[in-house]
Formats: C-alpha cells, sequence, structure tokens
C-alpha cells in the first residue's frame, strides 16, 4: 500500500520524531511503499545536517538521512516552517543572503503543496506531532 | 469507512482518549501510542472508560511504549491487544483513514 507521512515535531522535542521514523522503518520491511514524508512546523528541524547529539544517543536526521538512502525516499521540508527554523538549502541561502545552507542529504525543500499532493496520492496519510 | 484513531497523551494529561471513545462507531480502533498507552494500565482511575470502550470497539496499545514505561503486559486492562510497530503499520492498512488525536 502507498503510505503519506507528516512529522509535525522536531527531534529530541517530542517523541513523535521516533515514532513516525519506526513506523516507517516497519511499513518499508513490511514491503509497503511510502509516497513521501512531509516535515512540517518543529519537524523541520529533523532536517538540518548540523546537529551533534551524544555517541551513544541515536541521531535522528541521520537515520532519516539512511532510510531515505536505503529506499530512495522523498523527505520534504516545509519551506515557510524551514525558513523560520534557519534550514536552509543552497539555494535558499542564497537567496536570503546568508552564509550557509545545512539541509541534510536526502532532503529536499519544498512548499506545503507537496503535503496535499501526499493526501492525494497516499492511500493513507499518518500524521505524527504532539 | 472505518478509521484507526492514535491517541499519544495519557488520559490525565489531556481528554483526547476520553474525546476519542466518545467518536468511535462500529469498525474503528483506537491504537494508544507514545504517552496514550498510561491508559492502558489497569487500576487506573480511568479504566473504567477503557472497558466501556472495549464494548463498542477494538483496543490496542503499541508494547514498545508500554515496554519504555515499565508497563507490563500483565498491568494491561483485559481486553486491550498489544502491537508493535508492524502491527501499527497493519492496524493503519486495514483502516479506511487514520486519524490522529494530537
Amino acid at each position: 500500500m502507498l503510505l503519506g507521512i507528516v512529522v509535525n515535531e522536531g527531534p529530541y522535542t517530542h517523541q513523535a520524531s521516533d515514532t513516525a521514523y519506526q513506523f516507517t522503518k516497519a511499513a518499508l520491511e513490511k514491503g509497503h511503499s511510502i509516497f513521501r514524508v512531509f516535515f512540517y512546523h518543529d519537524g523541520v528541524n529533523n532536517g538540518t545536517r548540523l546537529t551533534v547529539p551524544p555517541q551513544d544517543d541515536r541521531n535522528l536526521q541521520k537515520l532519516w538521512t539512511e532510510l531515505a538512502e536505503k529506499y530512495k525516499l522523498d523527505l520534504v521540508v516545509c519551506v515557510a516552517a524551514a525558513q523560520r527554523r534557519g534550514i536552509l538549502d543552497a539555494d535558499e541561502a542564497k537567496r536570503h543572503g546568508k552564509d550557509a545552507a545545512n539541509i541534510a542529504p536526502g532532503f529536499r525543500i519544498s512548499g506545503l503543496g507537496q503535503l496535499i499532493e501526499a493526501g492525494i496520492n497516499a492511500e493513507r496519510l499518518v500524521t505524527f506531532g504532539d | 469507512m472505518s478509521t484507526l484513531h492514535t491517541v499519544n497523551k495519557s488520559p490525565f494529561e489531556r481528554n483526547a482518549l476520553c474525546t476519542c471513545f466518545g467518536h468511535i462507531t462500529a469498525g474503528d480502533a483506537v491504537l494508544m501510542i507514545e504517552d496514550g498507552v498510561i491508559g492502558a494500565r489497569k487500576g487506573a482511575t480511568t479504566a473504567a472508560m477503557v472497558q466501556a470502550a472495549l464494548q463498542k470497539g477494538k483496543v490496542y496499545a503499541l508494547s514498545s511504549d508500554l515496554a519504555a514505561r515499565g508497563i507490563k503486559p500483565a498491568d494491561v486492562i483485559d481486553g486491550i491487544q498489544l502491537v508493535d510497530y508492524g502491527g501499527f503499520v497493519d492496524l493503519v492498512t486495514q483502516h479506511g483513514r487514520t486519524v490522529s488525536w494530537l
């Protein structure tokens, strides 16, 4: 079955991101497909490559990136939510005159239309948040 | 269309579980996840509400979230079924839609 995932919370602030990751991984291992994972609100904080959690803690950004690489997932970060929280790709950094980009590998920045499209195309849409 | 309801708040923190139970219809299921699994605890003051809901529909709890909170399977209200993440995925696919009570 084709599933869509929405993540509304950042890593380490709420369990939502952990649950969303475990759910997505379990769905893929069961042979389901993920149309898209959409990171909205504080969920965009999953997509910065600059987090450095302690070595004995899980690195959620890295886990998402590795899952995306393995299964060719489409990880989309909401542009407006990302700009507010300082999550930028090279184009956005240039456009806003910032000196760095920090979007993590496997993630891309796009608009809310991507969430609407996921809602239309996925057979089930599951939201994780606080 | 049947609905899977997920509740991730303790019934002592928010009234999401209680409100959710008020909305379930035939064929629906409720899955307790994260702090929502506190609602699965046998002997809690909220247990009667959960037992009443079990007469209307199926109630599940995510086993890893129960274990994380020290709630053993024997401590769970009779009738609540335990699922792992794979079981969570199955519940999503078996129901027409998923409503997350955030």
